[in-house]
């Protein structure tokens, strides 16, 4: 099996980000960036895959500017064995993103994507969902567990009421959970083999397709901020505040 | 420019998120509304929805193959009869996650997730970044497929007016690529997370799942849900359904109560327009003392069950 890991060049987890004072966007100069929380784990379960002998190979691709090849690296540092990257101006929305990745599966035929299940930039949760639509494939998302039994793809997934498990034909799209597993640091010596591994440059441009972006972001704004309140003493004033300051109990 | 509300229920009742989609529909000010109900069985939340207010009609389609929601069949349907429609809807819920692209990608249009506010047809309003942002947002696409946030509009409530025409379709998509397997639902006798008034969430802090019974007792007494924080999912304290804030549940009651918990960006992400916030932590310096109205710097083992005793 060749196994497909979209992965996707974010702000660090840990950053708080600010906005800009023109309202246009989001401050990322000069911020920390990462490979998305979830790619990581999605990586992670194609390398564990590959590893039980199941899948030959551990593509990973990104859509996105030049410097995406900083988290592709991280991804071929992990374990993956090449890199694909498609390079674009700006970043496309989900839908541009997807159907980028639709024409490298036209070309490679992998038989199972792993994605995130959310960029914690855009929040959006689409991209997967989107490519599996367009490649005509199932999907099991938000997988909490993923398992290769008789030629399907077994996916328990993390749905609001508990958990609900479903089978897939082959070849398929999951997107991965936090609880799914716990990504591997890569070693040393491994950062320093992933500089010798493949990576291949793609031009958006030369794939043929209408990337514009379908929503134009208008203004940007920070939350209304929440102020610290007071600090009680003990449990009396708690509840003496819930009941008569507040009045919620 | 009229709207089809995609209706998220069990195949015997209509959830009531269903009541938030259509008031977001509402604010769009299209000339109709309608609402889709698919699922296997399902005749009775057909009529259910019939009866909400203002809306035009309800497209009825019962199939087997849409019993558990599967996706791969759902997206098809709703994109077949979405697409005469100027806007589709759907509540941001791990339903509506799952299948929205799917219908937008089926469309080839764009989606807009988690919207928490509409400003007119094409402008929308949603948080991003853990909610460290909020964007206004204008969709090009003819056809505008959006999320809704489950907190963010105040449910349309189920009239005792005439029912509206129900209209069966036999429109039957069986991709057959995928299959239901199983469920594991969590029994709750309690209020569900994202429709309670108050809010009890418990962390790393609980140090066990035992633990949580202290929080139980504060719960019964209150009529509150019980939530918690990733970290306290993660160690196996509580079920996955559990977990509130970017990747879990978003949640606005009119009180609610952290306990043991540190206040990271990703928990404040899902609970920070609650009403009123509680924390109770016992280093004084834990983030969740900045968005919290109470703070209570203790011990949790001292002060939960003299809580408990004086509610
Ligand atoms: C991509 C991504 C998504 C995430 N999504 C979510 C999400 O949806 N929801 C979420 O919650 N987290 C999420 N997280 C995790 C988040 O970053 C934090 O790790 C998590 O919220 C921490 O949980 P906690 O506050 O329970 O644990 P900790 O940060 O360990 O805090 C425990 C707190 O308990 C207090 N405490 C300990 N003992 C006691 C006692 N006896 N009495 C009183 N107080 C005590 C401590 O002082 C401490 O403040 C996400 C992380 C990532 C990377
Ligand atoms: N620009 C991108 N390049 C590669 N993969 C992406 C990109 N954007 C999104 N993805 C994938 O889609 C997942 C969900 O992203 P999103 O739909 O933006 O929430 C991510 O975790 C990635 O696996």
């Amino acid at each position: 099996m060749k196994l497909m890991v979209p992965v996707k060049r974010v702000i660090d987890y840990n950053v708080k980000v600010r906005v800009k004072s023109d309202h246009s966007d989001v401050d990322l100069a000069n911020v920390k960036m990462a490979l998305n929380p979830f790619c990581e784990i999605a990586v992670e379960e194609a390398l564990r895959l590959k590893e039980s002998g199941a899948a030959e190979e551990v593509v990973v691709i990104s859509v996105g500017r030049s410097v995406c090849q900083e988290q592709l690296r991280t991804a071929l540092a992990m374990g993956a064995d090449r890199a694909i990257l498609v390079e674009a101006d700006l970043e496309p929305d989900p839908l541009g993103v997807a159907k980028a990745l639709m024409a490298v599966h036209q070309k490679e035929e992998f038989d199972l994507a792993f994605f995130g299940k959310q960029g914690i930039d855009g929040d959006h949760s689409q991209t997967g969902q989107m490519f599996a639509a367009l490649a005509g494939l199932p999907q099991g998302t938000f997988a909490y567990k993923v398992e290769l039994i008789d030629g399907r793809v077994q996916v328990v997934r993390e749905i609001d009421g508990g958990l609900q498990t479903v089978a897939l034909s082959l070849p398929a799209v999951v997107t991965v959970d936090l609880r799914l597993n716990e990504p591997r640091y890569a070693s040393l010596p491994n950062i320093m083999k992933a500089k010798k591994k493949p990576m291949e440059i793609i031009p958006a441009a030369d794939l043929q397709l209408n990337l514009e972006p379908r929503v134009k972001t208008l203004r940007v704004e920070p939350p209304v901020e929440r102020s610290a309140g007071v600090r009680v003493g003990d449990v009396d004033e708690l509840l003496d505040k819930l009941r008569s300051e507040a009045k919620v109990i | 420019m009229t709207a089809l509300v995609i209706a998220e229920h069990d195949n015997s009742d209509l959830k009531n998120v269903t009541g938030v989609v259509l008031a977001a529909a509402q604010k769009l000010n299209v000339d109709a509304i309608d609402i889709l109900v698919a699922g296997s069985d399902c005749a009775r939340c057909a009529d259910q929805a019939a009866k909400y207010p203002s809306i035009r009609k309800v497209l009825h389609a019962d199939s087997p193959a849409y019993e558990h929601s599967l996706c791969e069949n759902i997206a098809l349907l709703a994109a077949d009869l979405g697409k005469d429609y100027s806007h589709i809807l759907a509540a941001h819920t791990t339903d509506g996650k799952n299948f929205m692209p799917r219908v937008a990608a089926l469309l080839d249009v764009g989606q807009i997730s988690d919207l928490i506010d509409v400003l007119d047809e094409s402008s929308f309003k949603r948080p991003f970044y853990a909610g460290n942002a909020i964007a206004t947002v204008q969709s090009l696409d003819t056809i505008k497929v959006l999320t809704v946030r489950g907190t963010a509009f105040d449910a349309v409530a189920l009239s005792n007016s005439e029912a509206v025409p129900i209209e069966k379709t036999d429109l039957n998509y069986d991709t057959g690529l995928s299959s239901f397997v199983k469920e594991d639902l969590v029994k709750q006798d309690r209020p569900e997370l994202t429709a309670a008034d108050v809010i009890i969430s418990g962390g790393r802090g609980m140090q066990s799942g035992d633990n949580f019974k202290l929080l139980e007792a504060v719960a019964d007494k209150l009529g509150a849900a019980i939530g918690a924080s990733r970290a306290a999912v993660d160690a196996g304290f509580v079920p996955n359904d559990m977990q509130v804030g970017q990747t879990g549940k978003v949640v606005a009651p009119n009180l609610y109560i952290a306990v043991g918990i540190s206040g990271a960006i990703q928990h404040l992400a899902g609970m920070k327009d609650s009403k009123v916030i509680v924390a109770i932590n016992k280093d004084e310096d834990a983030p969740i003392f900045q968005v919290a109205d109470y703070g209570l710097v203790a011990d949790l083992f001292d002060v939960i069950p003299e809580l408990e005793q004086k509610l």
